[in-house]
């Protein structure tokens, strides 16, 4: 009996040793000098980390995101930007966090202590908020192109902003949505468990009660990995929802969209920006149409240089833009140019910059509260029409949604290739 | 909760604990032969996803009838998936045979991160859609509602275990393999090339991996670079249940777990679905420790 007690234990022990040596996988970090010139001696080299998943279930979005930030450090130094007299040379730090809260604090600090001047990331917000209590301790700004959840900006954090609107807009407007604009009578809701998708579908029920809906049921998927859905969905179809709400990325939301239709499963699917992907259509072809989901911005036909940057993305890379690139350009543009402006490396001053300038990308126009919340952040509302995302409404976001894509964004003459994020003064 | 609801389940729970099985048969056969939990196993079921994928796509591309490009793939990946797993017990765990145990363990999970990284490399990160040849409409039987893919999927595997099966009790090689796991030294004496049978247990215990990535790419019309993760460590879960070093074991550890899942959902939310899992696989650890089907030196292979 000893013996095989013994080998019972020693089962367990080695399955849980290969759990976590298998999540604490990463790739190693690879720096990347934008410009090869030679370090001359009135050259500065300012070190901006970007963090996103290179690894993992969600690998594509990290890339993508990765690649947004690449765009920007490259323009960035294409301009020849100057402090106090000094030619600035901007080098991109990327990091993997493998979409691992665990892994994000590693690497946070990693970044911490390589001295960087700001951090573009991380992209999921699970990620996000442990990595911002390292960042925060350092004093470094931190930038997050897509981590929407409210949590983030409610820690207190003075350098911690976003490029996208959080989760109380966008969750409460999938909620609104799904009662007004889907006639949702019987609503289910599916989170994935993740901060971001926990938080979508907490926002949504808020909103959906608030506009009198009802919820039939609100499950859970066993996390951000899983494949099999049909269980869940088997408990799901036994209350006849209408509307099923997902708050989860594109790699379980395509798939589900499939198995619904393989159950037979009649209700409408609707989702937030993490399923709001040309891989989610991909994934879940014809099963996809009519489904729903909403971006944390502007649609590409309203960003003030959509169209421009998402030609120069799939030159550039060869591949497409996958959902939070353009604000990830943005968000390393911004940083750029606070720093510029703060004409220094330090915190404080960088912080301070970001928070009293307005901010013009290719995404949109930025202006944060104290918090580091967008101010007016608009979320839009899509639907797959003939296997394409196309835009239902827009809900908030006043500067640049007011001005609908004809008109100019303010001083956009010149209009270079380049497409650099322009600043103007508050006042 | 209705019956409907339960028989939907059960069903549900079928569906994944054959693919389950059969992931779990390649690691109970290196473990009964070799006494290594070969942690690389998810990704060669990754491995024979992809290159199916691939391989369908390409013939289908060129105007093959889509059901026998279908066929031809999952054997070219048999072929891929074998050459790859008896590749790696000849690279990364022959020359640790003779090493203390836990040398060839990290070398397999080395070996799995190793093959994610190249999968990367091969493949890349993004998403692959696996065409959808088996139909995956629904159908009404009853209460209960399964697609032809389904079906495809539970005939398949029954078949494959038993083909097993029968090959291990009823042939030479099946001797030799029994052999081998009994005793590696013996069975050498006895005139039989060790090497050669273990080789011979990699090439099918990775074949029927392949199978297993193309029936879930398949049913989830997608392959990933990442997919052998999860299923590796659930299949290892169900291998252990059942009692790991038994080929019965695999199978019905494989469906146990599968059902338990689903039927699980009954009583839980889905976030609790894994930890349900694992609960009951503590628990069947604790009252039989060698699985649930005890450990028959006899027919380990």
């Amino acid at each position: 009996m000893s013996r095989t007690n013994k080998f019972a234990l020693a089962a367990i022990s080695v399955a849980v040793a290969a759990t976590l040596a298998a999540c604490g996988k990463k790739e190693e970090p690879k720096k990347e000098a934008a410009a090869p010139a030679p370090a001359a001696p009135q050259e500065m080299v300012v070190k901006i980390g970007h963090v996103g998943p290179t690894s993992g279930q969600i690998a594509h979005l990290g890339k993508d995101n990765e690649n947004g930030a690449r765009l920007a450090i490259e323009d960035a130094n294409a301009k020849g930007l100057t402090i106090g007299g000094k030619k600035v040379k901007f080098e991109l730090l990327v990091e993997d966090d493998a979409a691992d809260p665990k892994q994000a604090t590693t690497v946070a600090q990693k970044l911490v202590d390589a001295k960087v001047a700001g951090v573009i990331g991380h992209l999921n917000s699970g990620t996000s908020i442990p990595a911002s209590a390292i960042y925060n301790t350092a004093g470094i700004p931190q930038i997050t192109p897509s981590a929407t959840n409210p949590k983030l900006t409610a820690q207190g954090f003075k350098g911690v902003f976003r490029t996208v609107a959080n989760d109380v807009a966008q969750g409460g407007a999938i909620g609104t949505f799904a009662v007004k604009g889907m006639n949702g009578k019987k609503i289910a809701l599916i989170d994935d468990k993740t901060a971001y998708g926990v938080g979508i579908a907490d926002e949504a029920e808020k909103a959906i009660k608030a506009a009198g809906g009802n919820i039939v049921i609100r499950e859970a998927l066993a996390n951000e990995k899983e494949q099999d859905f049909k269980g869940v969905l088997t408990k799901v179809k036994a209350k006849a929802p209408d509307v099923i709400i997902f708050g989860g990325m594109d790699a379980q939301a395509g798939p589900m969209t499939k198995q619904m239709k393989a159950l037979g499963v009649k209700a409408k699917f609707i989702g937030g920006d993490g399923m709001q992907t040309g891989e989610f259509i991909k994934l879940g072809a014809d099963a996809a149409e009519g489904a729903y989901g909403t971006i944390a911005g502007l649609p590409k036909e309203k960003m003030p240089k959509g169209a421009e940057f998402y030609d120069r993305f799939q030159k550039k890379f060869n591949a497409e833009v996958q959902a939070y690139s353009p604000f990830t350009y943005d968000a390393a543009m911004i940083m750029v140019e606070a720093i510029v402006k703060a004409g220094t490396t330090d915190g404080a001053k960088v912080i301070d910059a970001i928070k009293t300038n307005k901010w013009t990308g290719v995404a949109g126009s930025y202006e944060y509260d104290d918090k580091g919340d967008m101010k007016n952040g608009a979320i839009t509302v899509f639907v797959v029409k003939g296997g394409k995302w196309e835009a239902v409404e827009t809900i908030g976001g006043a500067p640049t949604a007011a001005a609908p894509a004809a008109a100019p964004a303010p001083a956009a003459a010149p209009a270079p290739a380049a497409a650099p994020a322009k600043e103007e003064k508050k006042k | 909760m209705s019956i409907d609801v339960l028989l939907q389940q059960i069903v549900n729970g079928l569906v994944v604990g054959s693919v389950y099985a059969l992931v779990a048969l390649g690691y109970t056969m290196v473990y009964g032969i070799l006494q290594l939990i070969n942690f690389a196993h998810g990704e060669i079921v990754m491995i024979g996803a992809l290159s199916a994928l691939f391989v369908t796509n390409a013939l289908i591309a060129v105007g093959v009838p889509p059901a026998l490009a279908l066929v031809v793939a999952i054997l070219a990946a048999m072929i891929i998936c074998a050459i790859v797993g008896v590749s790696i017990e000849r690279i990364a765990y022959r020359p640790l045979r003779n090493a203390p145990r836990l040398a060839p363990l990290i070398t397999a999970i080395g070996v799995s991160i190793f093959l994610q990284q190249v999968a990367i490399l091969v493949f890349g990160r993004n998403y692959f859609t696996f065409p959808e040849i088996i139909s995956k409409a629904p159908i009404q039987i009853g209460a209960i509602t399964v697609t032809m893919n389904e079906i495809v999927i539970l005939i398949t595997s029954v078949a494959l275990m038993t083909g097993l099966l029968w090959l291990v009790n009823n042939t030479k090689i099946g001797t030799a393999m029994r052999a081998t796991a009994e005793n590696q030294k013996v069975a050498g004496l006895m005139g039989i090339d060790i090497n050669k049978i273990i080789a011979i247990t990699f090439a099918i215990g990775s074949g029927l991996g392949a199978v297993a990535g193309v029936m879930v790419a398949s049913n989830y019309g997608q392959a990933h670079y990442y997919m052998g993760f999860m299923l590796g460590l659930k299949a290892f879960t169900a291998a252990v249940m059942g009692g790991i070093g038994n080929l019965w074991g695999a199978m019905v550890g494989g469906l146990i777990l599968g059902l338990v899942e689903n039927v699980g959902l009954i009583f839980v939310r889905g976030d609790y679905k894994d930890i349900f899992a694992f609960v009951v696989l503590v628990a069947v650890l604790i009252f039989r420790p060698q699985g649930l089907i005890g450990e028959k030196v006899a027919e380990r292979a």
